[in-house]
């Protein structure tokens, strides 16, 4: 077993364990400054993910069910970046947890670890146990305010229905296991062409697939995202909306395109569907809210649809899936900055305000015009529109979609549907714009930021505008990493080697 | 030089960012010298612009995402050249007249610029994705402005309604130009106008691909200019937008979408223009007519002027369905002509707005004899309108109903009508009740402009009546482009016994 690979993973459970001893000798005052610690550790472990080399070529560990390629370190790099926003929030929001802030810490660390195996995951069993740890730290998380009855409730719905979802997943891997007796991805990829008509597998990849449905919130699996985006604390629902989230696509890819990608070929016409259905869903149910975050709830939802129209694209590419893999990486790259933004500004701009309500952030241009900037530019680039990272995340999702377009005509109308979602969606994010610069405001005093904080909210910005204005560098990084797919062929015959 | 052009305003927004906010005499001073270097380099410009030649002159190209084939591409031909210098005067007007802002001037000129900016570089790119880009990137400051800074009651609808709009038509496009981009094969992709315009021209589009591209641009540009009936945010926009804003809208940006037309859309799909530009024929009658109808009920003069200029728009769409060098050309003589006549128009709407605190007509009496100026200019405006000889709209309206005479008979018809007529109706009956008549309590406390303030009037007076003498000033310099642009259009040559077999149920 070559250790070496899951260094990054190491250090992050390391760093949780390290902040949870650390917590036996902080003085309670002090305790909320260990966040800030482990952003910093989390930064080097960033920085350090760059010196890892020799992964352009996919590395096996555990017997073929850990792979390390530019794929699983692109997905790695981002989860750890939104960490440490998220460890940022949360040092900003320790005084409205009442006990447990260091819990609270190294619980997001134990979730970042969680999804930096999803990234990595390559057969079936590390696909169940990176969901597990991830969803059974949110459980934890989502509830974390004890006393705040809406997060409470919050905290149930998801575990009611986390392990609804967990249970699809079960019984889904036991149907793959029995039908095709391995649990590898490549060596699944090697035998599901053959096994395609086999309803049995049929029925086990589609309950695995709801599984996954409800960690990145796709209609009709939706159903938790909007009451758990609400109730809970603003950093974890902005960890449940880039990280989880992310990490329930990352494993999507892999099984769809590494491990059954014949089948899923078959299955276009079901991504399509799904992918229409959430961006409607998501878009149609936003426009009537009042409270942001529920908002952001339900506009996750439809940019998880978005998402979806890649899968689609990817899905009716058989001999290419790159281009859509890549546009999806790139879209999920900016969606990282933007929601980032939207939420850290939340924190700092509702810390003395009870509620969420729109109304809340009335006049925020006059009390902070750097929160207000960065939510208006967080808006404009969720409802893409140029010069921000959503409208190319959008641009190049709808050029993969239309791509394939003329072999699949479905694909047109996802995109048309995709164009109808879009408009609705400026509707809903022009009236948050408009609340904090059109309103008088509610209160005239001026709301100070943290310095973290600030920079974070300066790096989000930066961040958008760079992945709208110069996009080349990442799209470059996104076609490495999405050029696992198109040797996918090639890997999994090594996997097969390294596995079994 | 062309660079130079577009990035000046950007970078003048970028330097206002870093203004403080209450140093607005700074902000204002900037503004103006910003859009007035900015002018004197379109001045020269267009002076330098080799005449005759159909060549795209002053390129800069650099890569700019190569792995999908972005390119920032700027350049100018005949078709093009004009409208950088119109978007060039327009800014530096709608910064003259925009000393009515008095709130948060600073952010209202930083988007100004980083709208002129935007409007600049959308018709200077050369590049497909630039063009969508630098259009985007005006629209979202006109949204802004005219929420933030607009008037009237109904402005939360107006910004509602003209950014739901307008995003939805920008989408339509977008979505037209990336299947047009997919359109060639794999390698060879890219969003280079030239080049794609070339390899189309070589390896002609398919049917099917070009009978389903194409109306996704009509409609897509066509919703971006107001085509009937799809125009309705474009009144009420417009009169609840600050002046700057209508002005740099309804004069230049608006424009874009017939200039996409122009440079895209007809070229490169040669059949599908032909099977669809019956309908837009059809629909650009709904423009001049039903809209110019519209404005003759009008009692309040921004909504007239914004209905007429949903009107005007008709004109230009039938040059480019009527698909001759003729028409084409004078639609784009249009564009400019229409593009300083609206700023005209809106820039003295404001005016007279920011003095007597509104507008409708029946408020105005004999204002020339208080206002001999503004009077004046409202009355030049309201004859450039009905397209008298001597403005620039003259020529470019014959061009279009000589242009269209061949292929579209009846429209063009029905469009000199209510060019003629309908126009010369409201825009007289508006001059009528405001500027002559006997001399209103209220209107005597209007002053007069001064001097700084009739700059930016005279400014687009002297371009109007210049166009209008002497037009070969734009339509020597567009006619060699247009021929290359439509050279390979599939033009019936009407001889007798076709249009005789034509006539024949």
């Amino acid at each position: 077993v070559n250790t070496s690979l899951i260094i990054l993973e190491i250090a992050v459970v390391v760093l949780a364990l390290a902040v949870l001893l650390l917590d036996l000798w902080t003085v309670p005052e002090r305790k909320r400054l260990l966040g800030y610690g482990a952003a910093a550790a989390l930064v080097l472990v960033f920085v350090f993910s760059f010196f890892i080399g020799g992964v352009d070529s996919p590395q096996y560990a555990f017997k073929g069910s850990y792979v390390l390629d530019p794929l699983a370190l692109f997905f790695k790099r981002f989860f750890l970046l939104a960490a440490v926003v998220v460890l940022l929030m949360a040092v900003e929001f320790a005084d409205r947890i009442e006990a447990g802030i260091t819990e609270f810490y190294s619980l997001i660390l134990f979730a970042l670890s969680g999804m930096m195996f999803a990234a990595s995951a390559n057969n079936f069993s590390m696909l169940f146990v990176s969901v597990e740890l991830i969803t059974v730290t949110f459980y934890v998380l989502t509830s974390f305010q004890r006393r705040h009855l809406p997060s409470l409730e919050a905290g149930l719905k998801y575990l009611v229905l986390g392990a609804l979802s967990t249970g699809f997943t079960v019984y889904g891997i036991a149907l793959v296991y029995g039908v095709t007796g391995t649990m590898n991805f490549g060596a699944l990829s090697e035998i599901s062409g053959d096994l395609a008509g086999k309803p049995l597998l049929l029925v086990g990849l589609l309950l695995v697939f709801i599984g996954l449905g409800f960690k990145i919130a796709a209609f009709p699996f939706q159903i938790w995202a909007p009451d758990v985006y609400q109730g809970s604390p603003a950093p974890v629902t902005a960890f449940l909306a880039v990280g989880s989230k992310a990490a329930g696509f990352v494993l999507l890819l892999r099984l769809l395109f590494d491990a059954v990608p014949q089948i899923t070929a078959q299955w276009t016409n079901l991504l399509v569907f799904v992918s229409a259905a959430t961006i409607l869903y998501g878009n149609l149910c936003a426009i009537p809210q009042r409270n942001v975050k529920r908002l952001l709830g339900y506009s996750s939802i439809s940019h998880a649809g978005y998402l979806l129209l890649g899968v689609a694209a990817m899905a009716a590419s058989a001999t290419n899936p790159a281009s859509g893999a890549s546009a999806i990486m790139y879209y999920l790259a900016g969606y990282l900055f933007t929601v980032l933004a939207a939420f850290a500004v939340l924190i700092v701009a509702l810390r003395h305000v009870e509620g969420e309500d729109i109304s809340t952030l009335a006049g925020l241009n006059q009390r902070s015009p750097l929160l207000a900037a960065a939510m208006a530019l967080a808006m404009i680039s969720l409802a893409g529109i140029p010069p921000l990272a959503g409208f190319f995340g959008k641009f190049l999702l709808f050029k993969a979609a239309l791509e394939q377009g003329s072999r699949f005509p479905a694909l047109y109308w996802l995109v048309g549907i995709a164009v109808v979602g879009v408009v609705i969606s400026i509707w809903y994010y022009f009236g948050i714009i408009r609340a904090m610069y059109w309103s008088t405001p509610a209160a005239s005093t001026a709301i100070p930021i943290p310095i973290l904080l600030r920079i974070a909210l300066y790096v989000s910005i930066a961040g958008m505008l760079l992945l709208g204005v110069m996009p080349e560098p990442v799209i470059k990084v996104t076609q490495r990493a999405a050029a696992v797919f198109n040797q996918q062929v090639t890997t999994g015959q090594a996997a097969v080697r390294d596995g079994l | 030089m062309l660079t130079a052009i577009t990035t000046l305003p950007l970078l003048g927004a970028i330097a206002l960012a870093v203004v403080p906010r209450n140093y607005r005499f700074l902000a204002r001073m900037l503004t103006l010298g910003v859009t007035f270097i900015t002018l004197a380099l379109a001045v020269i410009l267009f002076l330098r612009f080799d005449t005759g030649s159909p060549d795209i002159q002053f390129v800069q190209k650099i890569a700019w995402v190569p792995s999908i084939g972005i390119n920032y591409f700027v350049g100018v031909d005949g078709i093009n050249v004009g409208l950088v210098l119109l978007a060039a005067i327009v800014s530096f007007a709608a910064a003259c007249v925009s000393w009515e802002i008095r709130t948060n001037e600073r952010d209202f000129y930083l988007l100004l610029l980083l709208m002129s900016g935007g409007i600049l570089g959308a018709f200077a790119s050369l590049d497909i994705f630039f063009l969508f880009f630098f259009h985007e990137l005006a629209l979202v400051p006109t949204f802004i402005m005219i929420g933030l800074w607009g008037r009237g009651e109904n402005r939360n609808y107006a910004t509602f309604q003209i950014t739901l709009y307008l995003s939805a038509g920008a989408l339509l496009a977008l979505v037209g130009l990336i299947a047009l981009y997919l359109q060639m094969p794999g390698e060879q992709r890219t969003f280079d106008i030239v080049t794609v315009t070339e390899f189309f021209r070589s390896n002609p589009m398919s049917q099917d691909a070009q009978r389903w591209i194409f109306p996704l641009l009509m409609f897509g540009f066509g919703i971006l200019v107001s085509l009937w009936p799809f125009h309705t945010w474009a009144p009420l926009g417009y009169a609840s937008a600050p002046t700057a804003t209508a002005m740099l809208h309804a004069g230049v940006l608006k424009k874009f979408g017939l200039y996409g037309l122009i440079r895209i859309a007809l070229p490169l799909m040669p059949q599908g223009a032909k099977e669809w530009l019956g309908v837009l024929a059809v629909l650009c009658l709904g423009n001049i007519l039903h809209s110019g109808w519209v404005a003759m009920r009008q009692r309040d003069l921004n909504l007239l002027l914004g209905n007429s200029s949903v009107a005007h728009m008709g004109f230009p769409f039938l040059g480019i369905a009527s698909l001759s060098i003729l028409g084409v050309s004078g639609a784009i003589v249009l564009m400019v002509a229409h593009g300083l006549l609206a700023a005209l128009s809106f820039g003295l709407a404001g005016y007279l707005h920011n003095h007597a605190r509104t507008l409708e007509m029946s408020e105005f009496s004999g204002l020339l004899k208080r206002l001999p100026f503004i009077g004046t200019a409202l009355i030049m405006a309201a004859f450039a309108g009905c397209g008298l000889p001597g403005f620039a709209n003259f020529p470019g309206e014959i061009m279009v109903l000589f242009g269209s005479w061949k292929q579209l008979q009846p429209y063009a018809v029905a469009a000199a009508w209510g060019a003629l007529i309908i126009s010369a109706i409201y825009m007289l009956r508006a001059v009528r009740s405001m500027v002559h008549g006997p001399l209103l309590e209220k209107c005597s406390v209007i002053p007069d402009a001064n001097t700084w303030r009739k700059v930016p009037f005279i400014l687009l007076i002297a371009a109007l009546l210049i166009l209008g003498i002497w037009p070969r000033l734009l339509t020597d310099k567009i006619r060699p482009s247009a021929e290359v642009l439509l050279s390979h259009l599939p033009r019936q040559q009407p001889t007798p016994a076709a249009e005789l077999a034509e006539m024949k149920p």
